[in-house]
C-alpha cells in the first residue's frame, strides 16, 4: 500500500494556538514530520509607530505586546529610557516596581498553567488559574484603573503612590496563595494524565537551548542557570533573596512545572519587598518632554516569557531614532518545529503550551 | 551587574585577538565593536570560542541614511556573565551582510525579521524570506524612507 505525508493547517483561528498563530503540520499518520509556524497575523508595526512618537508615548504600546505581563513590559521600556537619560528612580518607586512586576509574573504563570491544562483537555484547571489571577488583576485595578493595560510604571518612577490599604490587600493575597498553589498541585500537577502527557515529551538539551537563544523557563527547564534578575540585576533585584528553579530534562513537564516553582519564588520576593518598602516620593523630577542625549542603550529584563530587551537609539530629538524590542516569545517559538518532530499531533498542542507564546508579543 | 567584556580585559588585548580592521566606538553604554562585514563571521567565531559568547541576545538593524545600515548584535556569555555589542555596516545599495546562523542557529528568525522590516539581507541564510509581513508586501517599513500614512 502506498502511503504519503499530508499537510494539515492548525490555525490561524484555533482554540489551542493562544491567539492567531498558524502552524502548517506535515504529518505521517499521526506523527509530525515538520511543523512550520506562520506568524505576523497580529503585526501592528509597533516599532515603526514608536519611532514616530515621543519616548513616553511608547509605554502604552508595550502593554499591548505581551498583554499577560504589562507591568514587566512597562518596567523594561521605562528602565531602558532611564538608562539612556541617566535618571535616578526614588527608592519607594523601585519597591513598588518590584512588587507589581512580580505580581504580574504570578498572574502570567497562573494563565500559562491553567491554559496548558485546558489544552490537554482539563477545563477545570483553566478555571482555577483564571479565578486566582483575577485577584491580582483586581489589585492592579485598584492601583491604576486597568486590569491588563496598565501604563502604571512611568519614566522616573510610577504614576502614583499605592492607594490606602493596598499593601494589606497584597499581604492578604500572599496569605491565600499557598492554598491556590495547593489546588494546582493536587488538581493539575498531581494529575496522572497530565504527567503522562508531558513527561519525556519534546526534550531540549542545554546546548541546543543556548544555541537557539531560548530564554525564560524554556531555557532554564534545560538546566541552564540564566535569569536576568540574577545574571544582570536591574532595578533593586540584587537586594532580594530568591532562587532560580532549574529543570533537568528540558521536556514539556520541566517547562511546565518550572512556572509553578517560579510563582513560589516571586511570592518570596513580594514578601520581602512589602517588608522593606520605605516612605517617600514615587516619582523623580523628569522634564515634560524627554530629549535623551545622543546615544544608544540595550536594556533587558526577565519577563514571565523570558529575556525581554529594548534597544533604543537617540539622535537627541524628542523621538527615538530606533526603537526595537527583543521579544522572548518570538525567539522561543522558533523551537516549535524541532521539538514537535516525531511527536503526535496532540503533543504539538502541549509543546506550544509550554513554549507559551503570546502572539501580541511574537508579532509585535 | 553583569558587565561589558571590556571591564575585564583591555581594549588592546581584545583588538589584538580580533584581528585587523576591527574598531571600538563609543564608551559606557554606547560602546560597540565595529567589524567590517567581510570579517564578521571570523570575529564572531573568535568571540564564541575564546570569549565564550555563547548566547546571541538580539539582532537588529538601524537605518543611518546616507551612511548605510548598521546591523547590531547583542552578545552575552552565560558562563562568564558579560556582554558585548557588535556592529557591522553595509551600504544602502548593497544592504547585505553574512548570516551568523552558522555560529548561533537562533539567529534564524531574528535575521528574517531584520530582512522583512529593514530590507537588509543575510547572505547564506537557510530561509531568507519575510517573517511577519505577507510575501506580496512592497517595501521595508522600518526604513526611514518608508513614511507612515497620515491618519484618515
Amino acid at each position: 500500500m502506498q502511503t504519503q505525508t499530508f499537510e494539515l493547517n492548525m490555525g490561524p483561528q484555533h482554540p489551542a494556538t493562544h491567539g492567531v498563530l498558524r502552524v502548517i503540520l506535515e504529518l505521517d499518520g499521526e506523527i509530525v514530520v515538520k511543523a512550520t509556524p506562520v506568524i505576523g497575523y497580529l503585526h501592528r508595526g509597533i516599532e515603526k509607530i514608536c519611532e514616530n512618537r515621543s519616548y513616553v508615548q511608547s509605554i502604552p504600546f508595550t502593554d499591548r505586546m505581551d498583554y499577560l505581563s504589562g507591568m514587566n513590559n512597562n518596567l523594561a521600556i521605562c528602565q531602558a529610557i532611564e538608562k539612556l537619560m541617566a535618571l535616578e528612580v526614588p527608592e519607594r518607586a523601585e519597591y513598588i516596581r518590584v512588587i507589581t512586576a512580580e505580581l504580574n509574573r504570578i498572574a502570567s504563570h497562573m494563565i500559562t498553567i491553567g491554559v496548558l491544562a485546558l489544552d490537554l483537555g482539563g477545563w477545570t484547571g483553566m478555571v482555577y488559574g483564571f479565578r486566582d489571577r483575577e485577584k491580582i488583576l483586581e489589585l492592579f485595578n485598584k492601583l491604576c484603573g486597568a486590569r491588563m493595560t496598565f501604563n502604571y510604571i512611568r519614566v522616573g518612577g510610577v504614576a502614583w503612590d499605592l492607594p490606602d490599604g493596598w499593601i494589606d490587600e497584597c499581604r492578604q493575597f500572599l496569605k491565600e496563595l499557598p492554598e491556590m498553589l495547593k489546588t494546582y498541585d493536587e488538581l493539575i500537577m498531581g494529575n496522572e494524565i497530565i504527567q503522562l502527557r508531558l513527561k519525556g515529551v519534546a526534550p531540549l538539551s542545554a546546548e541546543r537551548a543556548i544555541a537557539m537563544s531560548a530564554s525564560g523557563a524554556v531555557l532554564r527547564a534545560s538546566g541552564v542557570d540564566y535569569d536576568v534578575r540574577k545574571a544582570n540585576p536591574y532595578g533593586i533585584y540584587d537586594r532580594f533573596d530568591f532562587e532560580v528553579p532549574l529543570g533537568t530534562d528540558g521536556d514539556n513537564w520541566d517547562r511546565f512545572y518550572l512556572r509553578y516553582l517560579e510563582i513560589i519564588q516571586s511570592a518570596r520576593i513580594i514578601e520581602q519587598a512589602l517588608e522593606g518598602i520605605p516612605e517617600g516620593p514615587v516619582m523623580a523630577k523628569v522634564p515634560k518632554m524627554l530629549r535623551p542625549p545622543v546615544g544608544e542603550v540595550y536594556h533587558h529584563v526577565e519577563n514571565p516569557r523570558g529575556d525581554l530587551g529594548f534597544y533604543l537609539v537617540s539622535d537627541g530629538s524628542p523621538k527615538p531614532y530606533r526603537w526595537h524590542a527583543r521579544r522572548p516569545a518570538m525567539i522561543n517559538l522558533q523551537l516549535l518545529d524541532e521539538l514537535s518532530r516525531g511527536t503526535f499531533i496532540a503533543d504539538v498542542v502541549a509543546t506550544l503550551g509550554t513554549l507559551d507564546p503570546v502572539l501580541g508579543e511574537v508579532d509585535c | 551587574m553583569s558587565m561589558s567584556l571590556l571591564e575585564k580585559i583591555t581594549t588592546d588585548d581584545l583588538l589584538a585577538s580580533l584581528g585587523q580592521d576591527v574598531q571600538l566606538l563609543g564608551e559606557g553604554a554606547n560602546l560597540s565593536v565595529v567589524v567590517p562585514k567581510e570579517r564578521l563571521i571570523a570575529v564572531m567565531e573568535e568571540l564564541l570560542k575564546n570569549y565564550s559568547f555563547d548566547y546571541l541576545g538580539d539582532v537588529t538593524a538601524v537605518d543611518r541614511g546616507e551612511s548605510g545600515f548598521e546591523v547590531v548584535y547583542h552578545l552575552f556569555s552565560i558562563s562568564n556573565k558579560y556582554e558585548l555589542r557588535v556592529k557591522t555596516i553595509t551600504t544602502q545599495s548593497e544592504a547585505e551582510v553574512p548570516t551568523v546562523t552558522s555560529v548561533w542557529p537562533g539567529a534564524n528568525w531574528m535575521e528574517r525579521e531584520v530582512y522583512d522590516l529593514m530590507g537588509v539581507a543575510f547572505a547564506g541564510h537557510p530561509d531568507m524570506t519575510r517573517l511577519l509581513l505577507p510575501e506580496e508586501f512592497e517595501g521595508h517599513p522600518l526604513r526611514k524612507t518608508f513614511k507612515l500614512q497620515p491618519r484618515a
